[in-house]
């Protein structure tokens, strides 16, 4: 071949190519316009005050079709699946308590995506704002509201890498203190000092004493479930194979996502609810892999999300393993309870 | 046999002093013909890896951890599709362009498979497949950047190779960031548009990079897998991939570097994701100035002191002072130090390694220093868990100096001391 047809079939070659991925893009951009319309049966949501006092609501990320894709969301708590009032703040995992919320959110830049965690206050205004470091996985609130905490995925860099490793931050809510990385608290196993660079944490979960948190801890291709003190600044690990962990209100009991030999390795986790005092695992009714960090309704009454057609739907299940799962909202994902 | 054997002796004297004439010569097309290859299959692989993460969390809902347990399994299997690929090119009197031309390929075909897998086993295979690719083109590649430069010009050769694929991967995210930008969940747009860079860079392989050399060797002279393994018998390329070996097992994992740069450092949450960034900018400065260094002043003597600059990003970790000038001053270091060898041992092997085994040779160093590396990334791992980050690095830095000065002394003949 001559260079000069070498280069008429390269030049012709770039022009189907184009093509091609023009019409991908485009194809993929097009459907902004569709999720931006509201979907037939759904659920109605209309702009209007959110507040994160007041009993009775739930508050969660709307993932319903429309204007309000993605935005915060308030309900009645007795009427879940309801009309929905949209806070125009987005987020992609929120959490509140008393009067406290934490919003992790994308930022848009001009390089690449970065992602932070907004601190609001009972009128979702902006107290303080940090850099989350990843993508978004977990947010909680301390039942005082004092604390916040949030867990990222943050990615491998090598070549067609999978080495991904998370990282969980705490902060103070009162005075914007923050603990970026858990991985600065001194790790107690089995009565003693604990060092590897594999430790990742996740999933935080605080008790109402602002001082006594539970997460979990991977390292060695193992998780556990820690007691962390945010005054000692220690976690000590207490029990094997729990992800997520999400304390009872009465502070007693651990609800978690336990990962179960035997299935597939997609979705290899069941609801467990672990009895502090006595260890004792007590599986629950729902028969589907949860990947989530449940929310307790009441003392009784677990809520999580499933995958649904329009991204996730919330759950809820009996806590004591007792009934069966009950789809309570659709395209609502990273509830809160406000008390 | 003979006469490639002669030809590598030449080779290794015409790195000392190359006439003064030659070093301004024009780079051989197929040196930019293969730039031009890796820049856009960079781009379209660093494309899939930016997003990839976030395809798996947001995209598929899975949960990423506990992903790369295979990848130490992996690394092995990968090490022997290196040499395999390296031997098929050498086999059939230089198959180099079309066992690269496989590589290349195989990747391109897994972009549009990743739309297909939705769970992970499937898109570990197919990620796995990537690498394969991967592993298959990198001997054959760098045996034809090496067959079509002279002598005396392979440092600069290398060096403008590896600058170009590294814009390559600096542009892939960006591309790859801005279709996410334009459009919803676009990760189709993105691996389809992957696929076709892919394609493309196929493309420039198969038209610009000319075929085999099949009149250098005679058929009877085929090289067999006896020959390759014969390589190790001789002297300098059994000291040079004796001294990648030991290096690399002094090379502390990059994901560690920029670990210790954010834990002892203090480097901020937000530049996290900037770090490889930051050490990708400064090899795609340096590649090529470093590699007509290497012409001029010898390939050993550049590739140690890449070693020294590493050495002294180490120190740079281990000191207690915090300038907020420090961590570029480490990443430059640690850019540096992958443009001082990276090239520079495929430019330093290729002198003592006769033509017709090339992309064997240039595999048996590149899998002795991956093994290495790999090695060393489970000791430190191992030496962090009990002795804390701190330990391991300035264990990492004695090995480091011990195996640099162990190397100056080993030298490989035709090389003349700084």
């Amino acid at each position: 071949m001559t260079v000069r047809s070498r280069v008429l079939v390269l030049v012709s070659a770039v022009a189907v190519l184009a093509a091609v991925a023009l019409a991908s893009v485009l194809h993929a951009s097009a459907r902004a316009d569709r999720r931006d319309r509201p979907q037939a049966g759904g659920p109605r949501v209309a702009s209007g005050p959110v507040a994160l006092r007041g009993a009775g609501r739930l508050v969660f990320r709307n993932m319903a079709w429309g204007p309000h894709r993605d935005e915060l969301t308030a309900v009645p708590a007795g009427d879940p699946d309801g009309p929905r009032t949209a806070a125009g703040l987005k987020c992609l995992r929120f959490h509140a308590a008393s009067g406290t919320g934490v919003c992790l959110q994308a930022v848009h830049g001009p390089v690449s995506d970065t992602y932070r965690a907004l601190i609001l206050d009972a009128r979702l205004r902006t107290v303080h704002r940090y850099d989350v470091p990843g993508i978004p996985s977990r947010a909680r609130v301390s039942p005082t509201g004092h604390f916040a905490a949030w867990t990222a995925f943050v990615g491998g860099d090598s070549y067609a890498g999978t080495d991904f490793s998370t990282r969980a931050a705490i902060v103070d809510t009162r005075s914007g203190e923050l603990i970026p990385s858990l991985e600065a608290f001194r790790i107690v196993r089995d009565g003693r000092t604990y060092r590897s660079a594999d430790v990742n944490f996740w999933g935080v979960t605080f008790a109402a004493d602002d001082r006594t948190f539970y997460a979990t801890l991977a390292t060695g291709g193992r998780t556990y479930l820690v007691r962390g003190d945010l005054r000692r600044r220690t976690v000590t690990t207490l029990h094997a194979n729990v992800e997520c962990p999400s304390l009872s209100p009465d502070g007693t009991r651990v609800a978690y996502k336990k990962r179960v030999s035997g299935l597939p390795k997609d979705a290899p986790w069941r609801l467990y609810v672990l009895d502090l005092r006595t260890l004792r695992e007590t599986p629950l009714a729902e028969p589907r892999s949860v990947d989530d960090q449940a929310v307790w309704k009441d003392a009784r009454t677990l809520v999580y999300a499933l995958p649904g057609d329009y991204g996730a739907d919330l759950y809820q299940v009996p806590a004591d393993g007792s009934g069966r799962p009950r789809r309570i909202s659709r395209a609502a994902v990273s509830p809160a309870y406000l008390g | 046999m003979y006469l490639a054997d002669s030809r590598a002796r030449t080779s290794a004297q015409g790195a000392v002093r190359s006439p003064a004439g030659r070093r301004r010569a024009a780079l051989a097309p197929t040196v930019l013909a293969l730039g031009t290859v890796s820049l856009v299959t960079d781009v379209s692989s660093e494309m899939v890896t930016a997003v990839l993460p976030l395809y798996l969390v947001t995209g598929l809902g899975l949960s990423p951890l506990g992903f790369g347990l295979l990848d130490g399994i992996y690394n092995g299997f990968s090490a022997l599709v290196r040499l395999a690929g390296g031997h098929l090119a050498d086999r059939g009197g230089g198959r180099h362009k079309w066992v690269a031309g496989l590589g290349y390929g195989i990747s391109a075909v897994c972009k549009p498979l990743l739309l297909l897998a939705h769970s992970l086993t499937p898109i570990g295979i197919v990620l796995a497949a990537d690498r394969t690719g991967k592993g298959l083109r990198t001997a054959p590649r760098d045996a034809l950047i090496s067959l079509s430069s002279t002598p005396g010009t392979r440092g600069r050769a290398f060096g403008v190779h590896r600058a170009m694929d590294t814009a390559g991967a600096l542009l892939g995210p960006l591309v790859a960031f801005w279709i996410l930008r334009a459009t919803v969940d676009g990760y189709d747009a993105v691996f389809t548009v992957s696929f076709c860079v892919a394609v493309l860079g196929v493309l420039v392989l198969v038209l610009f990079v000319p075929g085999g050399r099949h009149d250098t060797v005679p058929a009877r002279q085929r090289p067999t897998l006896r020959a390759a393994l014969a390589l190790l018998r001789r002297r300098d390329l059994r000291r040079i991939t004796g001294c990648a070996l030991l290096l690399g097992l002094a090379t502390v994992g990059d994901s560690f570097v920029y670990l210790l740069l954010q834990r002892r450092l203090g480097v901020p949450d937000r530049w996290f994701a900037l770090l490889p960034l930051g050490t990708a900018a400064a090899f795609l400065l340096l590649a090529v100035v470093l590699g007509r260094l290497a012409d001029r002043v010898g390939r050993w003597t550049v590739f140690l002191a890449g070693h020294g600059a590493l050495l002294l990003a180490y120190a740079l970790l281990l000191t207690s002072w915090h300038g907020t000038g420090l961590p570029y001053l480490v990443l430059a270091l640690h850019g540096g130090f992958y443009a001082a060898t990276d090239g520079v041992l495929m430019a330093a092997a290729s002198d003592c390694v006769p033509d017709a085994l090339r992309s064997s040779g240039l595999a048996l160093v590149q899998t002795g220093q991956a093994l290495a590396r790999f090695a060393c990334s489970l000791l430190f791992g191992a030496a962090w868990t009990v002795w804390g980050d701190r330990a391991a690095l300035a264990g990492a830095a004695v090995a480091l100096a011990g195996c640099a000065a162990f190397c100056l002394v080993l030298r490989p003949r035709g090389e003349v001391p700084a």
